[in-house]
């Protein structure tokens, strides 16, 4: 495989301007799959969600899934998108192995969802509306696995072996019209987009939008055309993009990669890329021998969808709240700062913070909960705050805690380190590890006594006015009594101690 | 129209995934050029005002239930299988690359 | 037992309708009259070539089961199906547990299919021993049966001659008399034309009326599985049997078609409106086919029937129409067929032995001339740049012949044509030359394009040659009824003029073999 030459982004950007173009595929949660009864679930044994008709077997005719037809017009909704009054499903011939029939049924001159948008919320802040050309149904192919050779890839593989079970699995493909004005941002658009979609669809309650598993899938399209000139440059397509950051760091590559080919004065070739999550590279697919003649024409075992105004009106009107008013209405609510409200959204913590509070907490303590405890030690874990394994009932036991002065601030984090660690209960950890805040106040006056002993000048500028210096202080008679003081009533006996009233 | 040459059916063949010999694509293409020749009236039988028929009796909206049905077990589905392992089927190399 | 007062012979001719009576006297039993059929093909099926496969074992146990049922009477016997018992064949284009099913291809050779198309699960449901599966033209592409990997199926009436296609098995069963009743399927003609050709009965009925759901599909939009029978009776009870909602085919009809049973036993087309279609007969159509023809309307206008005659200008299309449309979706239905899942799987010779070139190889292999010739053909129709000349206006003309049907059937109740052009030809005689070969299907393709239902019945031998003649009916869609309901009176005047069926004067097979015998 050889490397590609890449620009550096910043010269990239300096020369051109890229526009991008998504794909993303999403698999529905629907119980049964597109065209058959079988069921439509991840990760059992190989062809044992199948029948006849996702075997393609010979006289099986296909039956559409109700709800998937449902789910989709759902999508469309959330994407503004038109309903289609009448749309139909169509044969894409080709030969594949993982393709039962030897074509996919999906549609094609008449998507059941078209012309809507999609206003996509930046880092920082800023809203950039992507348009949204098309969402149609279609169907999931099997899996192949590439056996022999070093890597299990297709290239240097002895032979193939094909897995069914997902095909057949409904799946609802979005397609964006071209994004343009996207400049130096479109990488982190693009991975905004592709979140955008995920929670919009999960929010649906349509899929289980779990990308690792394939729930969504992202084809990113990059061309690069000099700045000022508004024909498009020639594209490529990227496939099996498959993680937030990976269509990041996917579409800054093919930029850098496009630069660097357009620099050297010859034509991107429009292709199909596959992203390498390892090397964070992309190579050249497999040339398509068919030359893209699919051969579509209107599916003859199939009959055209009617989606009636009311049956429109109905589904809309079971449409859970979208996740950008939600967040405009939970900002309010709580009374985060902008700054804070974004952390808490980037953090990925949102739904967290709901429960949290749900469940007793106040905004202000679930905030600092998630944000100062459990986000750090999420990506330290290299997963997700809520996949952690800290519930919203231990968050608000631990506050509760503090806030009844049992335990300090730091030891609640020694007892969330120990409800991660899978000691037991914030109770059960507080008893078996000792850790009570120390309430008598003889053993404190003593560490006080030899810590002002020990620091004669810090004693004398505090009782000269200067009461920060008293930090000073508490840090020694902490450190004395190995945090199982209350840095509040230390600081206290100190203030006492020395006379001094503030 | 365009008359249906050797080239064509050599394209087609691969297309549908045929392989065909030298004699069979002359006279495949001979004979599609009779077949192609007899069937061009009808693209002159219709004018644009003429609407496109795909199913003969019209019907729309016929759905199913999304409720899990019957399904079968690994060696049921890989009962006819030509070549198979590990409950899946087996094939060839999909790249040449020997 | 009961006591055998029927001879063999005698059995085997009775109509389905007729053995179904005696069943239920007790005059014969199921497993007597099935296995008087298997007798039967065992006699003369060596000649005849209508069975690829023979199901004996579990017909003579389906045909015990309904002895038993009957024997012990009670409310069990009550709701036995009128034809329980009594046999049929089966297509094999249609799938069946149990029994291997070929398609007529060597591709699917030594298949057999892990679920029962919805008309084998109906065929069940009324206990009906199924005998085996009928030859065909290799996926049901061709008017001859010369065209099934497994070899010609030849014509009871001339052994020299072709049966019809592609259910000439189907037909060549039923007129040869190894089974009362048979299935077919009908794209262009499939079941009409080796009805008309061997002297027998058969119906395609209304697009949807009949459930797809396990036929190998060729044409989606033109295939229904349709009866084969030897009287008009027999097609409508089998039709009953068969037809109704199929939830798992989309195109299936949700409303049932009216009592065919009693529209077949109406016996009446008094003020009947028959329409004449100008464009289907005269010219092309063989003398003693158009001598029949003019017969049977002679017969019908004397029972009181109105004969008018009607134009369907765009029928003139309707072949090049179908040889589009119908190898289009034959195209894509046929990919599947791949050596991975199922069926035949060859290695190429030599090169790389890429999963491609496998493909390309079992397909090489495993189909026969003809389906490749659809397959590229329809390929070629679908292709980038030729779409809307082809299939686009293929789909276009369907338009124009429905409007023809529309327009035809506001002047005429049903319309009647010849079903075929010529009677039966000598096998190989269009084997080289495809183009005719289809024009034998000019006559019944319009009614598949347009989904209407057709009939087509025995209309007596033509004068040069003392081969059968079909004649075609054709009704709306959805009023299947009236074609049994004219198809049983023209049937019964057609039968009195005789004095008897026509099948009782075609050749007896088994004496031939007698002789046959002898002779050597």
């Amino acid at each position: 495989m050889s490397t590609d030459e890449i620009l550096s982004f910043d010269e990239a950007m300096e020369k051109y301007d890229p526009v991008l173009g998504f794909e993303v595929h999403v698999e529905l949660n629907t119980k049964t799959k597109m065209f058959s009864s079988a069921p439509n679930v991840f990760g059992d044994e190989p062809n044992t969600n199948v029948n006849e008709v996702d075997l393609g077997m010979p006289g099986v005719l296909p039956v559409v899934n109700k709800t998937a037809v449902e789910s989709s017009i759902k999508i469309g909704l959330a994407l503004n998108c038109k309903i289609a009054e009448s749309c139909r499903f169509a044969r894409k011939n080709y030969f594949y192995p993982d393709t039962p029939k030897n074509f996919q049924t999906s549609q094609y001159d008449e998507p059941i969802a078209y012309d809507g948008y999609l206003d996509i919320e930046l880092e920082d802040g800023t809203v950039f509306r992507v348009e949204i050309e098309r969402a149609h149904m279609e169907e999931d192919a099997g899996k192949l696995t590439h056996m022999g050779g070093a890597t299990g890839r297709i290239h240097g593989a002895d032979f193939s072996l094909v897995d069914y079970n997902r095909a057949g699995v409904p799946l609802v493909e979005i397609v964006t019209k071209p994004i343009e004005g996207a400049g130096s941002r479109a990488p982190e658009l693009a991975k905004a987009y592709v979140a955008a979609i995920r929670e919009i669809v999960k929010n649906l309650g349509v899929s289980d939008a779990r990308m690792e598993r394939g729930n969504v899938r992202c084809d990113a399209n990059v061309s690069l055309r000099p700045h000022g000139r508004e024909r498009f440059g020639i594209r490529s397509e990227t496939k099996n993009v498959n993680s937030l950051r990976a269509v990041e760091h996917a579409v800054r590559y093919e930029i850098q990669r496009h630069a660097a080919v357009l620099d050297s004065g010859n034509p991107v070739v429009q292709e199909t890329r596959h992203w390498h999550e390892d090397t964070r590279t992309t190579t050249s697919g497999r040339p398509k021998s068919d030359a893209d003649d699919y051969r579509y024409f209107p599916e003859p075992d199939l009959v055209p969808v009617v989606a009636s105004r009311e049956w429109v009106e109905e589904l809309r009107a079971t449409l859970p709240e979208p996740p950008a008013e939600r967040r405009k209405r939970l900002k309010a609510d709580w009374g985060y700062s902008d700054l804070e409200f974004r952390d808490v959204v980037n953090a990925g913590v949102l739904d967290e913070i709901e429960e949290t509070i749900a469940a007793g907490a106040s905004a202000s303590v679930a905030r600092k909960w998630w944000m100062g405890e459990i986000v750090g030690r999420a990506k330290a874990a290299d997963v997700d705050p809520g996949q952690l394994g800290v519930s919203p009932a231990t968050v608000v036991e631990l506050s509760r805690m503090v806030e009844a002065g049992k335990i300090n601030n730091k030891m609640a984090s020694q007892v969330l380190d120990g409800v991660l660690a899978g000691e037991g209960t914030p109770e059960e950890i507080v008893e078996k590890r000792g850790l009570a805040v120390v309430s008598d106040d003889g053993p404190l006056l003593e560490a006080i006594d030899a810590a002002l002993a020990a620091q004669p000048d810090v004693a004398d500028r505090i009782r000269g006015g200067k009461v920060q210096a008293i930090g000073a202080i508490v840090g020694a008679v902490m450190k004395a009594t190995r945090g199982q003081a209350d840095a509040v009533r230390v600081r206290e006996l100190i203030l006492e101690k020395l006379g001094v009233t503030v | 129209m365009a008359a249906i040459n050797r080239d064509d059916v050599a394209h087609l063949a691969r297309l549908a995934h045929i392989e065909m010999s030298a004699e069979e694509l002359d006279r495949m293409a001979g004979e599609l050029a009779v077949i192609v020749d007899s069937v061009k009236s009808v693209s002159e039988a219709a004018g644009d005002d003429v609407p496109a028929t795909s199913h003969p009796i019209p019907l729309t909206n016929v759905f199913r239930e999304d409720v899990v049905g019957h399904t079968f077990t690994a060696e049921q589905a890989l009962s006819g299988a030509p070549d198979s392992d590990e409950n899946r089927f087996k094939v060839p190399a999909i790249l040449d690359e020997a | 037992m009961t006591e055998q007062n029927i001879s063999a012979d005698t059995l085997i001719r009775l109509s389905a309708a007729q053995l179904a009576e005696k069943l239920r006297a007790g005059e014969v039993t199921a497993v007597e009259a099935t296995q008087a059929y298997l007798d039967r093909i065992a006699a003369v099926d060596g000649k005849v070539n209508a069975f690829l496969h023979i199901n004996a074992e579990e017909a003579l146990a389906v045909a015990a089961e309904v002895d038993a049922i009957r024997a012990a009477g009670g409310a069990e016997a009550e709701a036995l199906h009128f034809l329980a018992g009594v046999p049929i064949a089966v297509k094999d284009l249609i799938v069946t547990i149990g029994q291997p099913t070929t398609a007529g291809s060597k591709i699917l050779e030594g298949w057999h299919s892990p679920y029962d198309a919805t008309v084998v699960e109906r065929l069940r449901a009324a206990k009906m021993p199924i005998l085996g599966k009928t030859n065909l033209d290799e996926f049901a592409m061709g008017s001859s049966t010369e065209h099934s990997a497994y070899g010609p199926t030849r014509n009871p009436w001339d052994l020299d001659r072709i049966p019809g296609g592609s259910g000439g098995g189907s037909a060549a069963a039923v007129a040869a008399f190894e089974a009362p009743l048979a299935l077919g399927t009908d794209t262009g003609g499939s079941i009409r034309q080796p009805g008309a050709v061997t002297g027998t009965v058969g119906v395609k009925p209304t697009y949807g009326s009949v459930s797809r759901y396990g036929a190998i599909a060729m044409a989606s939009s033109l295939d229904q599985i349709g009866p084969v029978t030897r009287t008009v009776l027999d097609s409508a009870l089998l039709h009953q049997v068969i037809g109704g909602h199929d939830p798992r085919d989309s195109t299936s009809l949700p409303d049932p078609l009216a009592d065919l049973v009693a529209a077949a036993k109406t016996g009446s087309v008094e003020g009947l409106r028959i329409g004449i279609i100008k464009e289907l007969h005269g010219e092309g159509y063989q003398a003693g086919v158009e001598n029949r023809f003019n017969d049977a309307l002679a017969l019908l206008k004397d029972a009181g029937a109105e004969i008018v005659e009607v134009s369907c200008p765009n029928f003139q299309y309707a072949l090049g129409a179908y040889y589009l449309i119908m190898p289009s979706e034959a195209s894509s239905n046929l990919a599947k067929f791949d050596g991975v899942r199922y069926g035949l799987r060859v290695l190429p010779e030599e090169g790389p032995m890429t999963i491609e070139r496998v493909m390309g190889a079992t397909r090489a292999a495993g189909f026969g001339d003809e389906v490749k010739r659809r397959i590229i053909l329809g390929t070629y129709a679908l292709s980038a740049g030729y779409y809307d000349a082809y299939y686009g206006s293929a789909q276009k003309v369907r338009t124009l012949v429905q409007r023809d049907f529309e327009a035809a059937f506001a002047q005429a109740d049903v319309l009647i044509s010849p079903t075929a052009p010529t009677t039966a030809f000598p096998l190989g005689e269009k084997l080289d030359d495809p183009l005719a070969m289809y024009l034998n299907d000019v006559a019944t393709i319009p009614a598949n394009l347009a989904g209407v239902p057709g009939l087509s019945l025995p209309g007596g031998l033509a004068d040069e040659d003392g081969l059968p003649v079909g004649i075609q009916l054709l009704a709306p869609a959805r009023e299947d009824a009236r074609l049994y309901r004219v198809g049983a009176v023209l049937e019964s005047l057609l039968e009195a003029k005789w004095g008897g069926p026509l099948l009782a004067q075609a050749p007896d097979l088994a004496a031939e073999s007698l002789e046959t015998q002898e002779a050597k």
